[in-house]
């Protein structure tokens, strides 16, 4: 047993748990800014698929590897946007409109990758970005590997959580965005284009996803293979819940997530005889539900969320 | 420009509304295929000859029908009552399991007409319970069953890789990892001969006209309906919810569960983590595709089929990737929501 506890002493784990987070937290930041503005965004696991592609490719045929992020955030909102033509002022059902896109984006992402590489034995490689080395900060003890050592997107994305938290709280931009998500009939009257906020979320949230999916293959991996996502799009749904839609504990829930998938990893190697492998990889999916079944009474949902919101009709 | 609705759905518009989110979706699907280099036109000529062309290419279109009819028809009851089953590929495949385990040793000697129909029962009760659990924690708890069943897609993945690794590995597969076989007596019978069509088709059709029945002739059929289309006014009509939510779970479970079992004991005879090339998913697609009708389910089925099996060959010869039929299927499914919006409504200046 003292072995499943000194895992936690070991530096991997501390220094792999954000690296494990960074794409929950940029997908979990998407998913909630889609839902704050009355949009539920199934799209996400599609989304994070096409970023994950589009973003390898762009480095594969010779961009760097920030035209890589620019461009998987922009694949990324223009599936956002096709979710948000279908869904806002169409106002087509979200739960099926979002499968369709997530169906969508996903298939087209494995049928552009085949066409440009061909099948073959091994998946070809890009250099990925290198963990940053700030001067002083990396080399402290214990902080310096695990927090101080981390890849570019990785600080973006805590970033992120911090600029989505002010923005939704302290701006006015924000507070027409929590209004939508409310009550857009409410937001209308005072001045506010629902439709047009409601797009807009819809759009940033889903480059925030297409970013997150283009993690994978920029810095954790460094190649694309087909089902790569692996359901982390649904987990950073069930995340939202779990923040009860707040960026900070969104960020935080990563982390918990990824201290849990991390550990789960490591717990493997020490009961990997007795226990069949298989039961750790379950675990991080049952611990979403387990989360979600404990959040939900808790949870405060924005009121207007999946109501379509037609101009004169209640 | 402002939607209008229609004051009446005109029986031509809904008939209509599939033909032509189907063909939107070629035309769009026809732009990638020119990307790719190859022509269009003989592409989809090359599709439809490698579904229908030959004796052997239309038995396996059929076989590949089979499955998305049942997975077809989970989703649609399922839609229809507005209870959000995803996760009929977790269903197929803890269907598959069952018959599997339970098809691999015939220790009563059953013969072949006691037996099937008991694998079938076991394939179907185990997708019943898959979503049972998570449609129990909606009614208790309020957990969108969406995300549940969705995360719990990967989970019975995972556990099948489980069992054919370990209990249930196949000692004489020379380590790949496969479930031990059924028994002779558990294969469905062919349809055609030399072929690898089973009456599993028949199964799937019988499944579609009995779910047809049942939606439109039964007291359940139209709660269910009615608590889809307005839950409190049902409730207030006196429709017990939370009974009905569960009866519609164990007839889109067990559905999804059947098409399992029926894959296990007509194609394959073992369980493989490959055995459903996301049949769970394309079902969503073809219950929509149909309108949650279940007659329409059959004939989007084979559509979808027409796609998967068809490309193979096409792919072959002009090299377009194959995965130019789950793109097609995905697009008809998002045409196919607007043109049924376009039937309700009408856009206006």
């Amino acid at each position: 047993m003292s072995d499943a506890l000194e895992i936690f002493a070991s530096l991997g784990l501390w220094a792999a748990v954000l690296r494990i987070a960074t794409p929950l937290i940029f997908g979990t930041l998407g998913a909630l800014l889609c839902e704050r503005a009355g949009v539920l965004n199934l799209g996400i696991e599609g989304i994070m698929t096409f970023g994950a592609m589009l973003g390898w490719l762009t480095v594969f045929e010779g961009g760097n590897l920030w035209m890589g992020l620019v461009a998987a955030a922009a694949g990324g909102a223009l599936f956002g946007l096709l979710h948000a033509a279908m869904t806002v002022p169409l106002g087509l059902s979200q739960h099926v409109t979002g499968l369709g896109i997530t169906l969508f984006a996903s298939s087209l992402s494995y049928f552009i990758f085949r066409l440009v590489v061909p099948l073959q034995g091994t998946p070809p490689t890009i250099v990925a970005f290198q963990p940053i080395d700030f001067p002083v900060l990396s080399d402290l003890p214990v902080l310096g590997p695990t927090i101080f050592s981390q890849t570019a997107p990785t600080y973006l994305a805590i970033l992120a959580a911090i600029v989505l938290a002010w923005v939704l709280a302290k701006t006015p931009l924000g507070l027409a965005i929590r209004m939508t998500g409310e009550n857009p009939h409410a937001a209308e009257a005072q001045g506010v284009d629902p439709i047009k906020v409601r797009i807009g979320a819809v759009v940033a949230g889903s480059a925030l996803m297409g970013l997150g999916g283009s993690f994978l293959t920029l810095s954790a991996f460094n190649s694309f293979f087909p089902t790569m996502v692996q359901g982390r799009g649904w987990v950073c749904i069930a995340l939202v819940v779990f923040s009860t839609w707040k960026p900070g504990r969104a960020l935080l829930g990563a982390i918990l997530f990824a201290l849990f998938d991390a550990y789960q990893l490591r717990l493997q190697t020490v009961f990997g005889k007795a226990v069949p492998y298989q039961v750790f990889l379950m675990m991080p999916y049952l611990l979403s539900i387990v989360a979600l079944v404990v959040m939900s009474r808790r949870a405060r949902v924005p009121q207007a969320l999946m109501q379509p919101y037609r101009r004169g009709e209640r | 420009m402002r939607l209008e609705r229609r004051e009446q759905r005109a029986p031509v518009l809904v008939f209509a509304a599939p033909v032509v989110a189907v063909l939107a979706a070629l035309a769009l699907a026809g732009i990638l295929i020119a990307l790719a280099g190859a022509p269009v036109f003989e592409a989809y000529q090359r599709i439809v000859a490698g579904a229908f062309g030959s004796r052997l290419s239309f038995t396996e279109t059929l076989t590949r029908t089979t499955p998305l009819i049942l997975t077809g028809l989970a989703a649609a009851v399922a839609f229809r009552a507005r209870v959000w089953n995803i996760g009929a590929e977790g269903q197929f495949y803890v269907g598959a399991l069952a018959a599997a385990a339970l098809g691999s040793g015939n220790v009563f000697a059953l013969p072949g007409f006691v037996l099937i129909p008991l694998l079938m029962t076991a394939g179907a009760l185990a997708g019943m319970i898959l979503l049972v659990v998570p449609l129990s924690l909606r009614l208790r708890f309020g957990v969108d069953e969406v995300v549940t069943t969705l995360l719990l897609n990967f989970v019975v993945l995972l556990f099948v890789s489980m069992m054919i690794e370990g209990p249930m590995k196949d000692p004489l597969a020379f380590g790949w990892p496969q479930s031990v076989p059924v028994v002779a007596e558990a294969h469905l019978p062919k349809l055609i001969a030399r072929s690898r069509l089973h009456i599993g088709l028949l199964v799937a059709v019988c499944c579609a006209l009995v779910v047809y029945v049942i939606q439109t002739r039964t007291v359940f059929g139209m709660e269910a309906r009615a608590a889809g289309l307005n839950a409190p006014a049902a409730r207030f009509a006196g429709v017990p919810l939370a009974r009905t939510f569960l009866k519609v779970a164990c007839l889109s479970g067990g559905l999804a569960g059947l098409a399992g079992a029926i894959e296990v004991m007509g194609v394959k005879g073992y369980v493989t983590t490959d055995l459903s090339p996301g049949f769970g998913y394309s079902g969503i697609i073809v219950a929509m595709l149909a309108n949650l009708n279940p007659l329409g389910v059959v004939a989007a089925a084979l559509f979808a089929a027409m796609m998967f099996v068809g490309s193979d060959g096409m792919s072959r010869a002009l090299g377009v990737p194959s995965f130019i039929a789950d793109v097609t299927v995905a697009l008809s499914l998002l045409t196919m929501l607007v043109a049924l919006l376009l039937t309700q409504y009408r856009i206006r200046k």
